[in-house]
């Protein structure tokens, strides 16, 4: 045969061998976890692991829900403030700003992104913290630290403004000028053109853009860690303090082997976050589909 | 005061002299990104009446319909110099409002552009945001417009089904009646036919034939034969002048100017 198409031929295997290996990486990780978690889960039934709320490792008292619930808050916290600025924001840039202030912004959304995660942690440290705790708690007559899990909110949002405000910028820009002139033609408003066709039209592409933005937030670590409290309990309000799974793990690591199954908890967390962030990307990819299907 | 008798034939200056013009427009120079689009227009569009703007790809015929309706001021770099009436009042004055004026002019583009909604609620869009709120009403003028289209009989069982599943040429009878819901007295198209196929395209121009009675019309088209089909005057526009402006069958088989002939008879296009 010619040397030209078995080389093709071994081309062809051996991207897909590679193509295998980035898929197996994954199912190796939840192989491995879900090992490692079993001295766990044979000691104590799931049900009950993830609805304790008891924290003692030391007593042998492994109670995941202060740490779903800690990640919760701060996820939903961040959402709450990111999704409606982000949206605003991006909608802003495409449809009322100068073309001159879209080039100045979105290199500069890049930048944002690219900066170190720590560095938003002290960001929230050296400022959203005090204030949290000096102007913001008084205001509702609570005394708080400021750490807490609406710091982590902060924090959160400001780190998933720039890939949100870029996506979403990118998906309204893909809404054709002719279905806004159809709109602007009748006699509507840019705002009114905006609210009912412009957004109604990009909506699978905006939700694209959220999940995303949640993905991100379910499993940053550092930036969360630094300004949440990481105590283990419930958050009850918005300036207790919380400890998202991943600080847990990350807190955690160093010592992990000695205390008795506190290793197998601390896999298990891992897992309980991948399954979380694999469970919301399939339930949002089939959200995504059936939008798409609409349309 | 500028005069422009070579643009206006007697019968063009009676029926001007007969009623306001809707559209009236006046020295109008366009600019797009420092280059010269539009030059030196000056023209009274008769009113119930269809008038095709006719010319070659890029002579600035969509770029005149667009600034009748403002839609032209949303691109980048657009610089516009004169005025344009529209019953008298200049849409490019300082305190010109926008919505008002475009709510007075149905726009049907290239292609049918549906609103992401139900085919209902796309005909109910502009009643809606100039403040009508009553169903009942909202109903009645939803399935007129509809029935002024045709378009009723076919869709009556399924207002709420999203307007993206009909037919392009049906989708292109909905703008229609999504522009005319807003009670407009002016109807510009924008080559409105060029996506339909040769039946939604005859139905379309049937529909602007009967609705002349009741609305001025502006048509952009580059068929030759569309613009002889449907319209009462036609407009040649070349490098964004007018060359030549008149009744059509005066346009079309008698005209006095040798670039029109040349495009008339298919040299250049």
């Amino acid at each position: 045969m010619d040397w030209r198409l078995i080389k093709d031929r071994i081309v062809k295997y051996t991207f897909a061998f590679l193509l295998f290996i980035a898929l197996g990486m994954v199912l190796l990780i939840f192989v491995g976890l879900t090992g490692k978690s079993l001295p766990l889960l044979q000691n104590e039934p799931i049900g009950q692991i993830l609805t304790e709320s008891v924290w003692s490792p030391l007593k042998g008292n492994f109670g995941f829900l202060p740490f779903i619930m800690g990640t919760v808050w701060v996820t939903f916290i961040s959402l709450l403030i990111a999704v409606p600025l982000c949206t605003l924001a991006s909608a802003y840039l495409v449809e009322y700003a100068s073309e001159h202030l879209r080039r100045l912004v979105l290199p500069l959304m890049n930048v944002l992104a690219a900066i170190p995660p720590v560095l938003y942690g002290v960001w929230g440290v050296l400022f959203v913290v005090p204030v949290l705790s000096r102007y913001v708690a008084p205001m509702f007559g609570i005394d708080s630290s400021g750490y807490s899990v609406f710091a982590g909110g902060i924090v959160l949002a400001v780190m998933i403004f720039p890939i949100m405000i870029s996506i979403m910028v990118q998906v309204l820009q893909t809404i054709p000028q002719d279905l806004k002139s159809a709109s602007l033609s009748l006699g509507a408003t840019k705002w009114e053109t905006i609210t009912k066709v412009v957004l109604v039209k990009a909506r699978p592409g905006l939700i694209a853009a959220v999940v995303l933005g949640i993905s991100r937030a379910f499993g940053e670590t550092i930036a969360v860690l630094m300004v949440c409290g990481n105590v283990p309990q419930i958050p009850k309000s918005l300036f207790d303090a919380g400890y998202p799974i991943p600080a847990l793990i990350a807190n955690n690591f160093g010592e992990m082997m000695s205390i008795p199954l506190y290793d197998s908890a601390l896999m298990f967390a891992a897992l309980l976050l991948f399954v979380i962030i694999f469970g919301f990307n399939l339930i949002s990819r089939l959200i995504l589909n059936r939008l798409e299907g609409k349309n | 005061m500028h005069t422009y008798p070579r643009f206006e034939t007697e019968e063009t200056q009676n029926i001007t002299q007969m009623a306001l013009p809707h559209i009236e427009i006046k020295d109008l120079n366009v600019f797009i990104e420092g280059q010269h689009i539009l030059k030196d227009i000056n023209l009274s569009i008769p009113n119930n009446s269809i008038t095709s703007i006719i010319g070659p790809s890029g002579c600035g015929k969509t770029t005149l319909l667009k600034t009748l309706n403002r839609l032209v001021d949303d691109g980048k770099g657009v610089e516009i110099k004169g005025s344009v009436l529209v019953n008298g009042e200049d849409i490019y004055a300082p305190h010109a409002e926008v919505t008002h004026i475009r709510k007075k002019m149905g726009l049907l583009s290239q292609r049918p552009f549906p609103l992401p909604m139900s085919i209902f609620d796309n005909v109910a869009y502009g009643p809606r945001i100039h403040g009508e709120r009553n169903k009942a009403i909202l109903k009645q003028i939803v399935e007129q417009q509809l029935r002024n289209v045709g378009l009723w009989e076919e869709v009556k069982e399924r207002l709420d089904a999203s307007a993206t599943g009909l037919s392009i040429g049906q989708q292109q009878r909905l703008c229609l009646a999504r522009g005319l819901a807003v009670k407009p007295e002016i109807i510009l198209g924008d080559e409105s036919t060029s996506a339909l196929d040769p039946i939604s395209t005859q139905t379309i121009e049937n529909l602007l034939i009967e609705l002349k009675k009741d609305y001025t019309i502006v048509l952009v088209t580059h068929i030759l034969r569309q613009a002889r089909r449907v319209s009462d005057y036609i407009l040649f526009v070349y490098n964004g002048e007018i060359v030549e402006f008149g009744k059509t069958e005066d346009v079309l088989l008698n005209p006095q100017n040798e670039i029109t002939k040349q495009y008339v008879k298919g040299f250049i296009s």
